[in-house]
């Protein structure tokens, strides 16, 4: 498990607006990679290109490259929903389905494709990826009842539970803490820490403090005004980015100076 | 910090105020001096109700003006005008009610429902009236009609409404989207009768001019009913939070795969309810199922040949056509019997959508 992402001279429209221009990177395996910037820069716009979810709103696509351990995610004969089996997102505000039970919204990912399990291995996938999440000593009494009863906290680690239920090689999250309170986001940061033993993680987060606790390296985004593209300003080890930066726009960044 | 509740001898907040008793008070004297302005002119009820609420808003606001101020008056004008709205627009619900309900009852029951027209005769009427026979008559056949007729119409128009709106939600992006937005639109505005002369028409074309049975009151029917299920599922599939749909996709499932299992099961109490309500709404379509189904005193069970009766136009030919020229009560009976049946079908239909809409709806308990 886990794979490493290359990007190379990405940029991502909306029909004829480029909202993020080009961008290189390289995602680590098995580590945590954080986006930082002020809001509208393309953090969030560009996370959604590494799983192919961007295509989803009317209009929008990408130029350049998207590698996944040496393949492109781009290349005309791939099929998006496979990257996203391999490629899993947890969203910024919890959505489990509503019509499900805690244990069915686990079993998403199986159940939503038909896949046929025997009720010892679902169990077994249930079981672990709720304990994944840190999730099972709450709910293990109350599988059967509707995921939508959960408080936000719990409702986001089951998402994270779903997500990771399919086995992905890389973990996206996009802003997964700003809809909770401090002691769940600790508990989703915990469980990052966790995580990134057997994942690739990439998080988006708008919380300095965060990234600078979670991440391995941090990728800071920035925008020159309303209407212009965002870029990468720079991207580097997180005790770097935070203490010594090599471009002045993250200094002030980071050091509260604006944003 | 100390907290000082000490009551000041003149606060900037009070101000005059009125007695609560008084707003009731001067409803009872309002009642009471309406009742005998209004016994004065020789009693009727009309002008009871027009001298009550006029001397009542009068002397209320009055008072309230004097006392308490122009603001509080206008709130309680305000208030008098909205209940008497209100009231006036009880009335004709509550008469209708009523004279169904009063009407129906004289011939309504299980004789009625389990019998038919067939071999029933004016003489039977006469007869009965002269307290020679029992009275004999029922709708089992216009009601089966109904039954069976808008039961075809729900079989063709929710796969087809469904489906499009479907599409609309999902898929339609563009001038062909537009397009069919448009014409569903139109087609809502589709006076009954048309749609009963294109099926009457599309028939006749098929199988032969005056081909007449329960499918094509059926297709009529669709015709009027697609529409309002494509409009009900249309909106309730557009409040599916498009969250849930990145959420499935994100999880490497396919589109179909998320409209099936994801987008329609979230929204289908809003469906199953809405389909529900449109079935009340072509059950007691009369014109289109007169000129496609037509009449029939017997007992017709299959829909694809002869002619179907139907409870509308049971009512119809009933009221219009009594047995005997010289009795025609006991066929008003029946056809107010009947109109009690078709209203407590509708009812049926209202209570069974809210039932469905509560089954339904996505789970919140813990």
């Amino acid at each position: 498990m886990s794979k490493r992402i290359d990007v190379g001279d990405l940029n991502v429209y909306y029909g004829s607006f480029l909202a993020v221009e080009g961008v290189s990177m390289a995602i680590e395996a098995r580590s945590v990679t954080a986006f930082i910037g002020p809001s509208g820069c393309g953090k969030s716009t560009f996370i959604r290109t590494l799983n192919r979810m961007h295509e989803v709103i009317p209009g929008a696509r990408v130029e350049g490259k998207v590698m996944l351990d040496g393949e492109d995610l781009y290349a005309a004969n791939v099929d998006p929903v496979t990257v996203r089996r391999q490629v899993g997102m947890v969203f910024q505000r919890p959505n489990p389905f509503p019509t499900m039970s805690i244990r069915d919204n686990v079993l998403a990912g199986m159940k939503l494709n038909s896949k046929r399990m025997r009720k010892a291995e679902a169990d077994d996938v249930v079981e672990q990826s709720l304990k994944g999440a840190n999730l099972w000593n709450e709910v293990k009494d109350r599988l059967d009842k509707p995921g939508s009863g959960l408080s936000g906290g719990q409702q986001q680690r089951l998402c994270i539970a779903r997500a990771i239920a399919v086995q992905p090689e890389v973990l996206l999250m996009d802003e997964p803490c700003s809809a909770l309170d401090p002691i769940s986001t600790l508990a989703i940061e915990d469980l990052i820490g966790e995580l990134k033993q057997n994942y690739t993680i990439v998080i988006v987060t708008h919380n300095m403090q965060q990234a600078a606790r979670v991440s391995d390296r941090t990728a800071f985004f920035n925008i020159a005004g309303t209407g212009k593209p965002g870029k990468l300003i720079e991207m580097d080890d997180t005790t770097k980015i935070f203490t010594n930066p090599s471009v002045k726009a993250t200094e002030d960044y980071v050091s509260g100076r604006f944003g | 910090m100390t907290v000082d509740t000490r009551i000041p001898a003149v606060s900037s907040l009070a101000q005059n105020q009125l007695p609560r008793a008084t707003t009731p008070v001067l409803l009872v004297l309002s009642l009471a001096a309406g009742a005998g302005l209004s016994a004065a002119l020789g009693f009727s009820w009309a002008w009871f109700a027009v001298f009550f609420i006029v001397l009542f808003a009068v002397v209320n606001t009055t008072v309230s003006g004097v006392v308490e101020g122009r603001r509080k008056a206008t709130d309680k004008l305000v208030t008098t005008l909205v209940y008497t709205a209100f009231g006036l627009a009880l009335i004709p619900l509550i008469s209708v009610s009523w004279s169904v309900v009063d009407n129906g009852l004289e011939r309504f029951g299980a004789d009625f429902l389990t019998t038919s027209m067939r071999n029933v005769t004016g003489l039977n009427d006469q007869q009965a009236v002269d307290g020679e026979a029992e009275f004999i008559g029922g709708a089992y056949h216009a009601l089966l009609g109904t039954f069976l007729i808008t039961g075809l119409a729900t079989l063709i128009s929710v796969p087809i409404g469904l489906l499009t709106s479907i599409y609309l939600v999902e898929y339609g992006r563009g001038r062909l989207a537009r397009a069919i937005t448009f014409f569903v639109d139109v087609m809502t505005g589709i006076p009954s009768i048309v749609a009963g002369l294109f099926a009457a028409a599309l028939f006749a074309v098929l199988f032969g001019v005056g081909t007449r049975n329960g499918f094509a009151g059926a297709v009529a029917l669709s015709v009027l009913m697609i529409p309002v299920v494509v409009r009900s599922s249309e909106e309730m599939l557009r409040i599916v939070p498009n969250e849930l749909r990145e959420a499935a996709y994100a999880l490497g499932v396919p589109k179909w795969r998320t409209i099936v299992r994801v987008v329609v099961p979230t929204a289908i109490s809003g469906i199953a309810s809405g389909v529900t309500l449109a079935i009340a709404r072509v059950v007691g379509e009369t014109a289109p199922l007169i000129v496609t189904a037509g009449f029939t005193s017997s007992i017709n069970s299959n829909p694809f040949s002869e002619w179907m009766m139907s409870l509308p136009a049971y009512v119809y030919s009933q009221a219009m056509r009594p047995l005997s020229g010289s009795v025609p009560e006991p066929s008003f009976d029946r056809a107010w019997a009947a109109a009690l049946t078709l209203v407590l079908i509708v009812m049926l239909l209202n209570l069974i959508a809210r039932l469905i809409a509560r089954l339904f709806s996505p789970k919140t308990g813990r």
